[in-house]
């Protein structure tokens, strides 16, 4: 099986994990769900780091972002598919 | 080998408990007892002093849980003999008292009145009748599922929920089943995800004991003390550098370590001995990996599992701490930290049931005498848990 660049824990998720070192901008990724091993390309808008997340779909200002098929916190800036997403459009809705 | 016959090689203490080490403990009552059990573990080979900050002036729950902490760690089957050295006699004698209840040696030291020479001098005579006294203890084969096995992840990132903790959650699933005792708490990190931990609990009133340990969290701590939504510290700096962005995805991930089907069959004070029988328990305690250890260790568990994302190097002094990762930048980072690499998990060049497996043979090689990472690089961190200003 091919190694591919990013994960999806559910298929509800919205988000996935990029699981390579020195991902580059424009890579058509293939990305595999955990829960059923489906899989499905994606391509990367930006360079984006191992661990963090990337929009599998746009998402707007106050979306709920899922991953574990779970809430993980709202969106604060739009999110384009693609994009990464981390600290700087998303935010925890507890404390 | 089918995994009901799995076997290690442990030392079976007085009270039946076994043991994956053999320490002669030289524990300091308080902060400034510290001194005189360090010159003695200098002096006396093969024993290991506990150095801490605290033991004065505690008062209420808090000393209560200093007292827990302290027996426990005495206790603790990992520790054949102990010295105990308090500034006073009479709190001194409590701990002594408290550890003597598993049949093991162990010998209380007051300084007043005698001043850290001579009291380091009788101190000495005894730890050396201990060291050759424990030193002489031979390993026996134990089933695998007679040692305590606790886990608590730390430096997370996104490969921790998507590898390391399933890999835990895997070997709790089928050790568990089995007789295991097995542990998890960082009752701050479960926020996010502290519904789907209640649906953990083994029965009605386990579970409303969680929520009202988390919801008791929640009030008295976080409301209590908080400045901002706490996004400096949970998640940490560490933990966002590696992906995570909020406590709820963080939490998730931490979630991953108590496996798909098992359930948790008590929620245990922070250091209290686990008394419902064999079967995983939640413990409350804080996030941060020395506390948390310190805590486990105290409550009995010998052997601990830690799922890390970046790359956290703990250790604990008496209890081997198994670093597991399943970030590859981590493994090519710093994989002197590592003991079981499962990196293949997010290449799908490994399953999930296969990492369980190959931890399971790394939790038996440890039992076995085998260094962790950890051990070897010397890490050490007891760090007990307070929980108000002193009197």
């Amino acid at each position: 099986m091919t190694i591919p660049q990013l994960l999806v824990h559910d298929r509800r998720d919205n988000v996935g994990v990029v699981v390579v070192e020195d991902l580059a901008a424009g890579t058509d990724m293939l990305a595999v769900v955990t829960e059923d091993n489906s899989d499905f390309h994606i391509a990367a808008r930006q360079a984006t780091p191992i661990g963090h997340k990337i929009a599998l779909k746009d998402l707007a200002v106050g979306d709920t972002v899922i991953k574990y098929g779970e809430d993980i916190g709202k969106v604060v800036a739009p999110i384009a598919k693609g994009e990464h997403v981390h600290t700087h459009n998303l935010k925890t809705k507890r404390w | 080998m089918n995994l009901a016959e799995r076997k290690i090689w442990g030392y079976r203490r007085e009270n039946g408990r076994v043991g994956v080490r053999n320490y002669v403990a030289i524990l300091p009552l308080d902060d400034i007892s510290n001194a005189a059990c360090e010159a003695v573990a200098a002096h006396i080979q093969g024993t290991i002093a506990l150095p801490h900050a605290y033991g004065r002036l505690q008062f209420g729950e808090d000393l209560e849980l200093h007292f827990r902490t302290m027996i426990g760690t005495g206790a603790n089957p990992n520790v054949a003999a102990c010295i105990v050295i308090g500034i006073e006699g009479g709190w001194t004698e409590k701990v002594v008292a408290g550890i003597a209840k598993t049949g093991k040696p162990v010998a209380g030291f007051s300084i007043e009145g005698n001043g850290d020479i001579a009291t380091v001098a009788a101190a000495s005579r005894k730890a050396k009748e201990f060291v050759h006294w424990a030193s002489e203890k031979v390993r026996e084969q134990c089933p695998i599922t007679d040692i305590w096995v606790a886990a608590k992840c730390g430096e997370s990132d996104t490969t921790t929920g998507l590898a390391s903790c399933p890999t835990v959650g895997n070997m709790y699933d089928k050790l568990v089943p089995l007789g295991l005792y097995g542990c998890f708490g960082e009752t701050s990190e479960l926020t996010g995800a502290e519904h789907l931990a209640a649906a953990r609990a083994v029965s009605p009133e386990i579970k409303e004991k969680f929520l009202k340990t988390w919801q008791a969290y929640q009030n008295d701590v976080i409301e209590a003390h908080k400045t901002s939504d706490l996004s400096d510290s949970q998640p940490t700096k560490g933990n966002i550098a590696g992906g995570l962005t909020t406590i709820e995805e963080k939490a998730l991930g931490n979630l991953e370590k108590i496996g798909k089907k098992i359930k948790y069959i008590d929620v245990l004070e922070p250091a209290e001995a686990p008394a419902r029988g064999n079967g995983l328990y939640f413990m409350d305690t804080s996030s941060a990996a020395a506390e948390c250890c310190t805590l486990q260790a105290a409550a009995g568990y010998v052997v601990h599992i830690f799922p890390t994302g970046q790359g956290n190097v703990i250790g604990n002094p008496i209890m081997p701490v198994v670093k597991v990762t399943g970030n590859p930048r981590t493994v090519r980072l710093m994989g002197e930290h590592i003991d079981v690499d499962v990196s293949g998990i997010v290449r799908r060049e490994m399953t999930i049931d296969q990492a369980g497996d190959v931890l399971i043979d790394m939790i038996e090689k440890t039992a076995n005498g085998r260094l962790t990472a950890a051990e070897a690089l010397g890490h050490r961190e007891f760090v007990m848990t307070k929980l108000y200003r002193s009197a």
